[in-house]
């Protein structure tokens, strides 16, 4: 066991550091500020100009776009852009879902074309799993892929795609037979989003922001050399997302701890500097045990992967416990706050009203990627073993399953 | 011992929860939040003619003259609607505030008034955030003029008078009545978490005031004062609570995933036994606490610390809670979920924070 960089991770951080001095924003008041446009713009440009200098998607291979380094290179590079402001992982969905499910499934001449311009974010990618009736039970999905020729006609609707009024792709999983069960009958595509048959409509979150939307498919059209795997073998296509979900999660997942962190060593409460005041110190001593814990379970689970393992299960725990510490952050430094505490965009208010943009977001980030129920029972059923509940819709065809809402 | 309300309470809140489920509907609520009105004056003049308004405004001030117990069952059901009116700042706090301790020409002046739904009074006393109000002494005065800015005053935009905490030449912290309707303030909206109950920040630049109060004793007032609305607001908490679980409740059972009914999952059911026992616990402390309002029993200080720190620990809890077990739904505009998480944030601030009421709570405890 070592924790300390080889030589090589220890030339590779100082060639990182003396880059983001010169290139990265420092984290400033006011990141929160400006318009959702202004802060995708920002992204695209901090993509740009990271690509360009050789600092994105570490751990692909070159060709694709990469800089095939090893996972501990990313971490690197992660542990060191935090200090900065930039929006580092604003394309996570795509390069940490849609860009494995390309590498595993597309063809030669489709990784080389495609995945560069997405670590580049040249193009935009957004993953197609939730439906209004399926999403903790994705597998219980509806919309159908059928197949005339050499194409798919798409019919149906997804809904909390992520990004997808910015997307130029999708990774799409569609249902294609109706008649088995219902883990069978899913399979697994690219999609190119503009064209006619699809309809994209943002949906208003809880914060007034709207960076998920709905998306309707009236008769899109799929080539058959953009599905990604074999017909009907899309679940285990989609696991394999879902997995690197959970590892960009693990990695990428705000717990709230830094600003926690700062807020204590730079804020007063009554007059007194918030690091002295003893329920202070305890909640940095209890979240701090919390996010170091995670952050060395991700350690762990990376230096696995890089002797060949598959991300498992375990990258839940760093979800489940980073989104709900997120919220119980806010929600205590807001409560040391007083009256003030309430006000939002107020220039008064501590990092620049971010706790209380952060109470607002914090209940999207337990949902997303599965909620905190569906990561305890990953936990418990797929990490421990422990016996699964009885299946209602096990062993019947999909189609005489009750879904959704009212169950029809 | 009889740990209930009243049948005569009882019936106010049934119809009061009537009228409400009828007039107030979260379409009124949502008015305010998009920015419409500052509140919805047209239910505010309807529940002025039921009464509310005057319900504990003693009889010679052209009020009903009944106890805190029948506004303890009214604020609970407007917790529930999240009716948008000014009836915390202007019933809770400023009436009890000028019928405790304004002069005679004071309550001759408002109560009437406030009683009839004509005048809405804020209390403006925090200055900065992440700083006790009872600690905000930089608004000053003197020679019956008041100079300082206020921040997060609830329904300071639309208020006729303002409740103002101020030290005076001889370093004395008081309050102060003043009029807004005066060319010498300024009074601007602020964004907050839950803008169906608007914010402002209030600056007085030479106003006209008067004194409210002996001189040197704004937070003994206040203390009484929070005390007092602590417990309105327990009951308004409650309300909120209780409509969060049953949200969930409603929705859960309906929506189906892995073939069942999502109610049905082990995990589900134990967060809304979670609930249930926060609610019960928050009810229970807040009927105590709402009896030793009525009487004015000594244990009063104590009982109304307790009741607002279990009210505001599960109005948090049920709030966000209602909004997990919805799913993605939950966190959309359109559905309900987020009017109670932002309300329950709120309430949790607006009268001292859950860190005071809990440093409050304690200190009491351990003087008794
Ligand atoms: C901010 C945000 C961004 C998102 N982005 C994307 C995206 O880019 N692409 C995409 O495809 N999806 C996305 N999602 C969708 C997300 O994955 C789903 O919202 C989530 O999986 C829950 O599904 P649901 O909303 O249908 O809720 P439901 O599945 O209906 O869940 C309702 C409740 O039931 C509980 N529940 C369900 N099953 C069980 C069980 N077996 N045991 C115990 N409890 C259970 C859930 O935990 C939840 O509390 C996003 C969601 C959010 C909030």
């Amino acid at each position: 066991m070592d924790f300390n960089d080889t030589k090589e991770q220890a030339m590779f951080r100082a060639k990182v550091k003396s880059w983001l001095t010169a290139n990265a924003q420092a984290k400033r008041q006011g990141l929160m500020a400006g318009t959702q446009e202004d802060r995708y713009q920002q992204a695209v440009d901090w993509y740009h100009k990271r690509y360009d200098a050789g600092f994105s998607c570490l751990t692909w291979p070159k060709e694709y776009g990469g800089q095939g380094l090893s996972q501990m290179y990313q971490v690197i590079w992660n542990q060191e852009v935090s200090h900065y402001g930039e929006p580092d992982e604003y394309f996570v969905i795509g390069i940490g879902n849609c860009g494995p499910a390309l590498m595993t499934f597309a063809s030669e001449e489709q990784k080389q074309t495609l995945l560069p311009r997405m670590a580049r974010a040249d193009d935009i990618w957004c993953q197609l799993f939730s439906e209004p009736g399926a999403g903790s039970d994705v597998a219980g999905l509806s919309t159908k892929a059928e197949k005339t020729g050499d194409e798919w006609k798409i019919n149906g609707q997804k809904i909390w795609t992520s990004g997808a009024q910015y997307s130029r792709y999708g990774v799409i999983l569609t249902r294609t037979d109706l008649e088995v069960s219902k883990y069978r009958g899913l399979t697994m595509f690219m999609i190119d989003l503009k064209q006619p048959g699809v309809e994209v409509k943002p949906i208003k979150q809880i914060d007034g922001g709207s960076h998920f939307n709905e998306v309707f498919f009236n008769d899109a059209v799929i080539p058959d050399n953009y599905r990604l795997g074999k017909v009907n073998e899309g679940w285990g296509a989609a696991l394999m997302v879902l997995m690197n979900e959970r590892l960009a999660n693990a990695t990428a997942a705000p717990d709230g701890f830094e600003d926690f962190l700062n807020w204590a060593k730079a804020s007063d409460i009554d007059g007194v500097p918030a690091s002295q005041d003893p329920i202070v110190r305890d909640k940095l001593a209890t979240w701090y045990a919390q996010h170091a814990g995670v952050e060395a379970t991700t350690f762990r689970m990376i230096t696995a992967v890089a002797k060949g393992g598959v991300p498992g299960a375990e990258g839940s725990l760093g979800k489940l416990v980073g989104a709900s510490m997120n919220q119980e952050i806010a929600n205590f430094v807001i409560q040391q706050l007083d009256a003030g505490g309430q006000l939002t965009g107020d220039e008064s208010t501590p990092l620049d009203g971010h706790f209380q943009s952060a109470m607002l977001m914090a209940p999207g980030i337990r949902l997303a990627g599965g909620t905190d129920e569906i990561m305890r029972n990953i936990i418990a059923e797929q990490v421990l073993g422990l016996p699964q509940e009885p299946r209602a819709d096990k062993g019947i065809p999909y189609k005489d399953i009750p879904s959704g809402n009212t169950g029809a | 011992m009889n740990f209930e309300f009243s049948d005569d309470q009882k019936l106010i809140q049934d119809q009061a929860r009537q009228f409400l489920a009828e007039h107030s509907p979260l379409t009124a609520t949502r008015g305010v939040m998009d920015g419409q009105t500052a509140y919805d004056s047209h239910l505010w003049k309807s529940i002025v003619d039921l009464g509310w308004t005057a319900t504990a405004i003693h009889e010679q001030y052209g009020g009903l003259g009944l106890g805190s117990l029948e506004l303890c069952v009214i604020a609970q059901e407007l917790g529930r609607s999240l009716t948008p009116i000014p009836f915390f700042s202007t019933i809770y706090l400023a009436a009890q505030i000028i019928q405790q301790h304004g002069n005679e020409q004071q309550k001759q002046r408002l109560l009437p008034s406030i009683a009839a739904g004509e005048t809405i009074v804020c209390l403006a006393s925090s200055e900065l955030a992440g700083q006790h109000l009872f600690k905000a002494k930089q608004t000053q005065y003197s020679n019956r003029r008041l100079s300082g800015k206020k921040i997060a005053v609830l329904d300071g935009v639309k208020a006729d008078y303002a409740i103002v905490s101020a030290t005076d030449t001889n370093k004395k912290h008081s309050l102060y009545l003043v009029n807004l309707h005066q060319a010498d303030i300024q009074r601007t909206l602020t964004p907050s978490i839950d803008s169906s109950r608007p914010l402002s920040s209030i600056e007085f630049i030479n106003a006209v005031a008067e004194p409210l109060g002996a001189n040197d004793t704004a937070s003994a007032i206040l203390t009484e004062a929070f005390d007092r609305a602590a417990v309105f607001t327990s009951f308004e908490q409650l309300g909120g609570c209780e409509a969060s679980m049953q949200m969930g409740i409603n929705y859960t059972k309906q929506r189906f995933a892995f073939g069942r009914s999502v109610a049905s999952f082990q995990a589900i059911k134990h967060i809304f036994a979670d609930m249930y026992v926060a609610i019960e616990l928050a009810r229970s402390n807040a009927y105590f606490a709402a009896w030793a309002l009525s009487v004015n029993d000594k244990k009063l200080p104590l009982a109304a610390a307790t009741a607002r720190v279990s009210a505001i620990d599960a109005y948090y809890f049920c709030s966000k809670e209602n909004i997990e077990v919805h799913g993605g739904m939950g966190f959309t505009w359109e559905f309900d979920c987020h009017l109670y998480y932002k309300r329950a944030q709120l309430l949790s601030s607006i009268i001292g924070s859950s860190r005071w009421w809990r440093e409050q709570l304690v200190s009491r405890l351990l003087d008794e």
